[in-house]
């Protein structure tokens, strides 16, 4: 049986590791596309990645300064992606997006 | 408090293997409505979760409500912006996945 | 509204006699003071009161249940090495129909598990959902309807 502390830095390692997978394939889909939507979402779901890591380094040190972080970055997360969304609802499609949703679709 | 410890560790790494789901779901499922199922979901409950964990190892009481508030807040809006984006999307024209079974929002406009 | 309000009050009273307004005192006060309403149920008709918040206390409990569910389905589909899925967006007839209702309802069903609520139509009878799974567009429609939409009737009408 580990002691606490060792299972706890176990974890954070763990955590660390999977969130850095994560982020890298979300990163990948933010470069990839192919669609304006299909990043904005990519972006969307990096916040929620960027949360959890600081979620993990706020346990690892025990600042609870990090928690406000957390909860700012979530709001500026969320009013970034309705700002998105109300800009691809203005913007519309592009030439390029039909050309790829067709490629897709078919 | 040994065992908020242990609870803390099994959170944050369950925490982020929903974090680690959301991602591969971006990434491999075929169109943007799909995706946003796996980012909305897996991504909220992966955050909620590590928020929660932060809230087991707090010190006082004050931090772990603040915790909590963090976690009610995440789960209010991620629907709300998930619902935005796949609304704005089909609006201006993202069609769905060649291989979609039904669209009855098209049958209705 | 009102009775929520006179139970705020009470918990204010619990906090100033006890002289602590910690939260965790608060909380306590609050409880305490909807025990209170509760034992007075028969002479002023407080019962009601009560029922609605174990309602909605029910529902909230249901929806962090099926949001675990779901995260856990996603977390399953992604990882199977083939993927078989069927998305779809189907039109489910809404039964309620005040505003709030219906953006409670949306927002429940986007974090349940395969449904993403989409759209709502312009006579506000139709919600469009989009389902991972749309292979049995009846049976989805009869889980909501069957699930969330009777609890969301129950707690507020």
């Amino acid at each position: 049986m580990m002691s606490a502390e060792a299972f706890l830095n176990f974890a954070v390692l763990l955590s660390l590791g999977l969130l850095t997978v994560a982020l890298l394939a979300t990163v990948w889909r933010v470069v990839v596309g192919p669609t304006l939507p299909d990043r904005i979402l990519a972006l969307d779901t990096l916040v929620a990645v960027a949360i959890g890591y600081i979620a993990v380094i706020g346990v690892k040190t025990g600042f609870s300064l990090y928690l406000d972080i957390a909860i700012a970055l979530g709001l500026v997360g969320f009013l970034a992606t309705i700002a998105f969304a109300r800009f691809v609802l203005e913007r519309g499609m592009t030439d390029e997006d039909r050309l790829e949703d067709r490629e897709r679709t078919q | 408090m040994i065992l908020a410890t242990y609870f803390a560790g099994c959170l944050i790494i369950v925490g982020s293997v929903f974090a680690l789901a959301a991602a591969i779901g971006i990434v491999r499922l075929p169109d943007v409505y799909s995706r946003m199922h796996a980012a909305s979901k897996a991504g909220t409950m992966g955050s909620g979760l590590m928020m929660i964990a932060l809230a087991f190892v707090a010190d006082d009481l004050a931090t772990a409500t603040r915790a909590l508030a963090g976690v009610v807040f995440f789960i209010l809006t991620a629907p709300v912006s998930a619902h935005l984006l796949a609304k704005a999307a089909y609006a201006v024209g993202y069609r769905l996945w060649g291989k979609s079974v039904t669209d009855e929002m098209a049958e209705h406009d | 509204m009102i009775l929520f309000f006179i139970n705020v009050l009470l918990a204010l009273a619990w906090a100033a006699v006890s002289g602590s307004f910690s939260e965790l005192n608060l909380a306590f006060g609050f409880v305490l003071g909807m025990f209170a309403l509760w034992l007075i149920r028969e002479q002023v008709g407080t019962g009601g009161y009560i029922d609605r918040a174990r309602k909605i206390i029910s529902l909230a409990l249901l929806f962090l249940y099926e949001l675990a569910m779901s995260a856990i389905k996603v977390l399953i589909m992604v990882c199977r090495p083939k993927m078989n899925v069927k998305p779809g967006i189907i039109a489910y007839p809404l039964k309620v129909d005040r505003d709030f209702e219906i953006t409670l309802l949306a927002n429940l069903i986007t974090l349940t598990p395969g449904t993403l609520s989409v759209d709502v139509s312009h006579d506000r009878r139709f919600l469009f959902v989009h389902a991972i799974d749309a292979s049995d567009p009846d049976g989805t429609k009869q889980d909501i309807a069957s699930g969330f939409e009777r609890k969301i009737m129950e707690a507020f009408r």
